[in-house]
């Protein structure tokens, strides 16, 4: 069992680690498909991360769960491959092809032997372009996507998750679960699939990032041979969100022993210039690890929860800072108070140049840490190019965390951290709390 | 293939070892058997310390007790404040955790392979310096209730694998959950703890694995410095648990909660695990698994109840061998919308009579084999996961040479060992079959 539940699936590209040694060039394919390799021929295998800019975030209000559902679809049948031959072929090449869908991005992550990239190469390729979306087969995955709806829907933290980014983006796209509702799944056909496809599988919207034993010429006909015959473009631009939310209280009636809290406000983009200010912030009061305030409060000194975090969600049409935190229905009304009063005095008070050093040190000492993988190398070049990162920002990236001052990090503090602005949205059936506007 | 409905069942062809990672062991003379895998792709070192007791090896009466002492060792030392040790992984840039599990008992932290030896100097520290107050005790008993109501009570899934859990071992402590049963955490005292610390932590009774950017002679050096001087407990005794008697009646566990909104089946049959120089059963099991259920689209019971009959909308098998005694082999049937429980327990059954008549297919093994091989080569870009299966391993009974040889076990398995796996370990006389439905379908179904 591990000790801490890591509390939120952080969004924050500053996590992107980064270490000198890592040399990465860019590589332009002879098609024109640029993407960004490390190259590493110690181990007989490529790692490769394509991401198709949009995400979800592209399903018209009437369709919502499309590319979901698409993308759940890509590899269940393409080109002269039924499912079940699609998927015997990937065994027998012991290729791994694994396809998202998020708010942003549908991700695509594979790994190639180099005894047989080729074929590989070839397999994604045909559920890139010609996935069959065969009727059986929709209707297979369309009950698998409905049941995990059903399931989320008696899960307090994903009803929580759920509440609160209907009640932040209303009727923004990030308002929307994205795999849709039961009844917009239900009613989703064949056509919205295909439509979903040529939103979003489309050559301008994708990044690419390649980790492995493979050259850059050897990439470049690759990427050539699997995205070329991709439309060029297709789909929409995403609106800004609106951050409707106001400070408050919420409770959603629910029976379980232990109450779920997401809370939040708009936060800080990932462009902005205090935004390093902002993540070394947001990591005092409540990032990774045991040292965060609000672990120490709330875990370590008056045990009422196994874990509370915070962190800085940077997506591209919105932005919020928010956390979550779990505790026994009888004890939610003092874990609120701890929360706002130390949200409260981060804001007004700021952080100590002591608390600043140690978030630096943590910060800039584990960023060297994460490269420690194919797959996840190639998963960081990718993320660095959706934040539209330089190429050479990996060099730069630990002095720009450390040139940040006791009086920017306060003045983003006030900014940032705005108690009456605070939304606390609970899952549960907490005692003596009920829903209120911020007073 | 829509992931969130697996269920939490692991692969565990993953757990393979690959010699051409370039990897030492030693002992030290106080007993500490150490392990050193080098990788120096980046400049980071993952430092495990891995205890030889877990929540098996608890008295009765005192379940939870293993977890909650991993929970305690966070607490400080003579030297050293509480809460001080991670703060200085943190202010050395590096992560810390822990786990545990029946088996063992496992502390790691993951930092610049220049920091390894205060990882060290702490680690050793912590393992004969413990010091509890009563306070941190009160809190954290707190935190790990917190903890169960959030893995345990909070998901009527892993209520229900309790439960079944219990039935399955009739006499072995597995039956036991590791995070312990509610009303026994409540009771957890400091005294309980600290004996259990005195009785089970002790160089001779731990193993430390090192992975990344360090050399066997540098870890050798440190190892000995910080931990050489560690005293060895003549109180460690063998690990004998109590042993099942012969199990001869299939039991049945129905759960229904009102938050279930996907019912299903599943059921476990007691299953011989990976044992030291006799790996071979376990390895027959493991590609079973993969077999009978590992890929909806190509297993036997994906194949035929997600795609010829759409009776489910999953089926799967699952078996995990990383066990000091006998574990579990299960399969799950989650029935499509308007099949019942009962109508998936059948088909999951007729599936597999007609596996055990028509055996295995050619091609299908084949493929299987060529995936073992390649799991090697993908396992060597994940050293933290390497380090893992050696401390697994070593806890549960294996020697290095039993983790080093697993991968050609494995390829060396022939289908009729395989089926002979099969018959011997699909035995209904050892069985639990279990079903989660919702409170609307307890009223249908009678029991």
């Amino acid at each position: 069992m591990i000790r801490v539940l890591t509390v939120l699936a952080a969004l924050v590209a500053l996590a992107l680690p980064a270490r000198a040694e890592v040399q990465i060039e860019e590589v332009v394919s002879p098609g024109g498909i640029r993407a960004w390799l490390v190259q590493e021929p110690s181990i007989p295998f490529v790692a490769l991360e394509l991401r198709f800019r949009g995400g979800t975030s592209l399903d018209p209000a009437d369709k919502r769960g499309a590319t979901y559902l698409m993308t759940g679809l890509l590899e269940e049948g393409a080109g002269a491959m039924d499912a079940q031959a699609f998927a015997q072929a990937r065994e027998g090449l012991a290729a791994s092809l694994e396809f998202d869908a998020f708010e942003d991005e549908v991700s695509v992550s594979a790994r190639f032997l180099t005894e047989n990239r080729d074929a590989g190469v070839d397999l994604l390729r045909a559920a890139l372009v010609e996935p069959r979306f065969d009727a059986d087969a929709v209707e297979r995955v369309r009950a698998q996507v409905i049941a995990g709806i059903r399931s989320d829907a008696q899960n307090p933290g994903r009803v929580a998750g759920a509440a609160f980014d209907a009640a932040m983006f209303g009727d923004h796209p990030y308002g929307a679960p994205r795999q849709g509702t039961e009844a917009s799944v239900a009613a989703l056909t064949r056509d919205d699939l295909l439509a979903a496809k040529d939103r979003v599988l489309v050559r301008d919207r994708v990044v690419v990032g390649a980790v492995g034993d493979i050259t850059p010429e050897a990439l470049g006909l690759m990427l050539d041979r699997l995205l070329g015959d991709l439309p060029q473009s297709g789909g929409g631009d995403v609106p800004p969100a609106p951050h409707l939310l106001t400070g408050g209280l919420t409770v959603v009636d629910f029976t379980t022993p232990q109450a779920v809290a997401i809370f939040g406000h708009r936060g800080i983009r990932q462009e902005d210039p205090d935004f390093f200010a902002a993540f070394l912030v947001d990591h005092i009061l409540g990032g990774a690890g045991f040292e965060s305030r609000l672990m120490q409060e709330v875990r370590e000194k008056r045990g009422l929860t196994y874990g509370i975090g915070t962190s800085l969600v940077s997506l591209d049409r919105g932005e919020l800072v928010m956390g979550q935190v779990a505790t026994a229905n009888g004890r939610m009304a003092e874990t609120v108070e701890v929360l706002r009063a130390e949200w409260a005095r981060i804001g007004e008070q700021g952080v100590t140049a002591e608390e600043l050093d140690r978030a630096k040190t943590f910060i800039t000492g584990a960023y060297p840490l994460r490269f420690d993988g194919n797959a996840r190398i190639a998963s960081i070049l990718v993320g660095m190019q959706l934040s539209g990162l330089p190429i050479d920002y990996i060099a730069t990236r630990n002095d720009r965390i450390n040139a940040v001052t006791l009086e920017e990090a306060n003045r983003v503090a006030r900014e940032l951290y705005r108690p009456e602005d605070l939304h606390i949205l609970i899952v549960g059936q907490p005692a003596g709390l009920e829903s209120a506007p911020a007073n | 293939m829509i992931r969130a409905l697996v269920l939490g069942l692991s692969l565990s062809l993953a757990a393979l070892s690959a010699r051409a990672a370039e990897i030492t062991d030693f002992t030290l003379p106080n007993g500490l058997q150490v392990v050193v895998i080098e990788d120096d792709r980046a400049p980071v070192v993952v430092h495990m310390l891995w205890y030889r007791v877990g929540a098996a090896d608890e008295a009765p009466g005192e379940s939870g007790l293993a977890h909650f002492l991993e929970h305690l060792m966070f607490k400080g030392t003579d030297t050293l404040a509480p809460g001080e040790f991670s703060a200085t992984v943190a202010a050395n840039g590096g992560s810390d955790n822990a786990f545990t599990s029946w088996d063992y008992t496992a502390y790691f932290q993951r930092v610049a392979s220049d920091r390894l030896g205060l990882m060290m100097q702490m680690e050793a520290d912590r393992m004969k310096n413990l010091r509890l107050t009563q306070d941190d005790v009160d809190t954290e008993r707190d935190v790990v209730i917190e903890e169960r109501n959030q893995r345990t009570d909070s998901n009527p899934g892993a209520r229900f694998a309790e439960q079944r859990r219990a039935v399955q071992f009739l006499n072995h402590p597995y039956r036991r959950p590791i995070i312990g049963w509610r009303h026994e955490i409540d009771a957890l005292s400091k005294d309980a703890a600290l004996a259990f610390y005195e009785k089970y932590y002790a160089p001779n009774n731990a193993i430390l694995v090192v992975a990344g950017d360090v050399t066997a002679d540098q870890v050798r050096a440190l190892a000995e410095q910080h931990y050489g001087p560690l005293v060895p407990s003549d109180r460690i005794a063998p690990r004998v648990r109590p042993v099942e008697p012969p199990q001869i009646a299939p039991r049945r566990v129905s759960y229904a909660d009102a938050r279930v909104a996907q019912p299903y089946v599943v059921r476990t049959y007691l299953a011989p695990q990976r044992r030291p120089g006799d790996q071979t059963q376990a390895a027959a099991l493991t590609l079973l698994a993969e077999l009978l259920g590992g890929d909806s689209a190509t297993s036997v019971m994906g194949r035929k109840l997600q795609f010829e009959t759409g009776e489910a909308i999953y089926a799967g098998a699952f078996y995990d061998g990383s066990a000091l005694d006998p574990s579990t082999f299960g399969v799950t049937v989650v029935p499509a919308e308007g099949v019942t429980l009962e109508a998936a327990e059948a088909a999951m059954d007729r599936v597999l009579a007609e596996f055990l008549e028509e055996g295995i297919d050619d091609a299908a093994f084949e493929r299987l084999k060529f995936q073992v091989r390649a799991a090697q080569v993908y396992a060597l870009d994940d050293m933290q996961g390497l380090a893992r299966r050696y401390g697994e391993g070593l806890t549960t009974g294996l020697t290095v040479a039993d983790i080093e040889a697993w991968p050609g076990v494995l390829q060396a398995v022939t289908k009729d060992q395989v089926m002979e796996a099969a018959r011997s370990v699909l035995n209904m006389d050892t069985s639990v079959t279990g079903w989660l439905m919702t409170e609307d379908a307890q009223a249908g179904v009678g029991q």
